[in-house]
């Protein structure tokens, strides 16, 4: 199912120390269309956590994470 | 005929990078097989954590220029022109005044960023800043009048340069009202875009009971959407509301638009490989500082040392060595604590920082360094 998601915008946030993958998230996601759908690729465990959580409050759509074997893929539509 | 090196911005990053060709490079120079040229639209080069102390009082604008003739070596060629097009195929630059234009073999872009509070409705009328010259005057003049009532530093823009900067300013803040004898009057918040103090978690660690202990309140996962300068609130992409008496703003930021017109990348800052500083998109293309897309901060330090990198392998390239340098995504900040103590991280790519107890002696530090960083710039230190 998630092979077939198709991003618009890939995120590579792999290795990200400052100020990490959830704020390239949010810098992406703002200058994108309503629509829009992004992979977050992500080696930060803490990611799985804190990016449901603000997408939740945010109003953004979760729509997969795959395990990519040594980083995960977070797949999110921009409401 | 002479290999042209050409980098465009006259910035921390491209001023250290012109200045360590020039000294490496020395020989190949003077026997006109290398040429170095710099071009920039300022004829200042401009510190710009100066401007945080500007906005304190505590140091003026004039402070953070300097001609850059001044600070470059006599080798490097200086233009001061606007590149206005990058033509990746031909190798050529295309500039407002020089009607030619430039060719290049080895071009590196470091032209920094800019902020952008017009992404965000509202922000121009209703907030200060302390990222440009004139904010940081119009911040100081509004902190000196401000005697009470909500100030708000609100983190709007998710990348911005400094990050250690948004928790300097409450911090600083607190203490430079406190000494005043107003911190009862006044109130301050701090906003942050997710749902920690900073990006860093270690940072965030460190800093939640600070901000506690110092009484500043903290608003976690607060993207403005818009700020309502008449109403004096700030609307939020969560459906959040925080009113405020002065609003301080870390805005978007942007990259130049000619990354994006050039094709090197699509937001202004231009995609390279993390170690080499090349960039995806173009054959002997480097970006370093603000304009590179590394995973670490936009911070000075890191386009000093991602200049010493490219400076290294673009001395190799020319003499026909392969290059082995790389960038590991070195980055050190201090961080003020108050008006007179501080602390300092260093991290790499992949690493969190250990965090220091701030003290006298750090914040002397970066007083310090404050006035030694013109020998950075000349690529001394």
């Amino acid at each position: 199912m998630s092979e077939e998601i198709q991003a618009d915008v890939v995120v590579d946030s792999r290795g990200a120390t400052c100020p990490g993958p959830l704020m390239d998230l949010i810098g992406k996601i703002k200058t994108a269309d309503s629509g829009t759908v992004l992979e977050l690729q992500t080696e930060d465990r803490g990611s799985k956590k804190d990016v449901p959580e603000w997408l939740d409050k945010a109003g953004h759509e979760l729509l997969d994470v795959v395990d990519q074997g040594d980083y995960w893929s977070l797949y999110v539509r921009k409401s | 005929m002479s290999e042209r090196i050409v980098i465009v911005g006259g910035g921390t990053g491209g001023t250290v990078l012109a200045n360590r060709l020039a000294d490496k490079l020395s020989r190949e120079i003077d026997d006109g097989d290398v040429s170095v040229t710099m071009v920039t639209d300022d004829v200042d080069h401009v510190y710009k954590p100066i401007f945080l102390y500007v906005a304190f009082g505590e140091r003026e604008v004039a402070d953070a220029r300097r001609p850059v003739r001044e600070l470059l070596d006599r080798r490097v060629d200086l233009q001061i022109d606007r590149v206005v097009g990058i033509d990746t195929d031909a190798q050529h630059l295309e500039c407002q005044d020089e009607p030619e234009g430039i060719d290049y073999d080895h071009l590196v872009l470091a032209t920094g960023a800019r902020i952008a509070p017009e992404a965000t409705p509202g922000l121009v009328e209703g907030a200060h800043d302390f990222y440009t010259p004139d904010g940081a005057e119009r911040l100081r003049d509004a902190l000196a009048e401000f005697t009470g009532g909500h100030l708000v530093l609100s983190v709007v823009g998710a990348v911005h340069m400094c990050p250690a900067a948004p928790l300097e300013f409450v911090l600083m803040a607190d203490d430079w009202f406190r000494e005043r004898g107003l911190r009862d009057d006044v109130d301050i918040t701090y906003t942050y875009p997710i749902g920690r103090a900073h990006g860093i978690q270690s940072i965030a660690d460190w800093a939640t009971p600070v901000l506690e202990e110092r009484d500043i309140e903290v608003e976690t996962f607060f993207n403005a959407e818009e700020v309502d300068p008449d109403e004096q609130v700030i609307r939020t992409l969560e459906g959040t509301e925080l009113a405020y008496d002065l609003l301080v703003a870390i805005p978007d930021h942007r990259g130049d638009e000619l990354v994006k017109e050039a094709g090197l990348g699509d937001d202004g800052w231009v995609p390279v490989e993390k170690r080499t500083l090349e960039a995806k998109e173009a054959e002997n293309v480097y970006a370093i500082g603000d304009t590179a897309d590394v995973p670490t901060s936009k911070a000075g330090s890191v386009a000093h040392y991602e200049a010493g990198v490219v400076a290294d392998r673009l001395a190799s390239r020319v003499r026909g060595q392969i290059p082995t340098a790389e960038f590991d995504g070195k980055t050190v900040c201090f961080i003020e604590s108050g008006m007179d103590e501080a602390t300092f991280v260093e991290f790499e790519y992949g690493k969190q920082p250990v965090m220091r107890s701030p003290s006298k002696f750090i914040h002397w530090s970066k007083l310090a360094y404050n006035e030694s960083y013109w020998l950075t710039a000349k690529g001394l230190l």
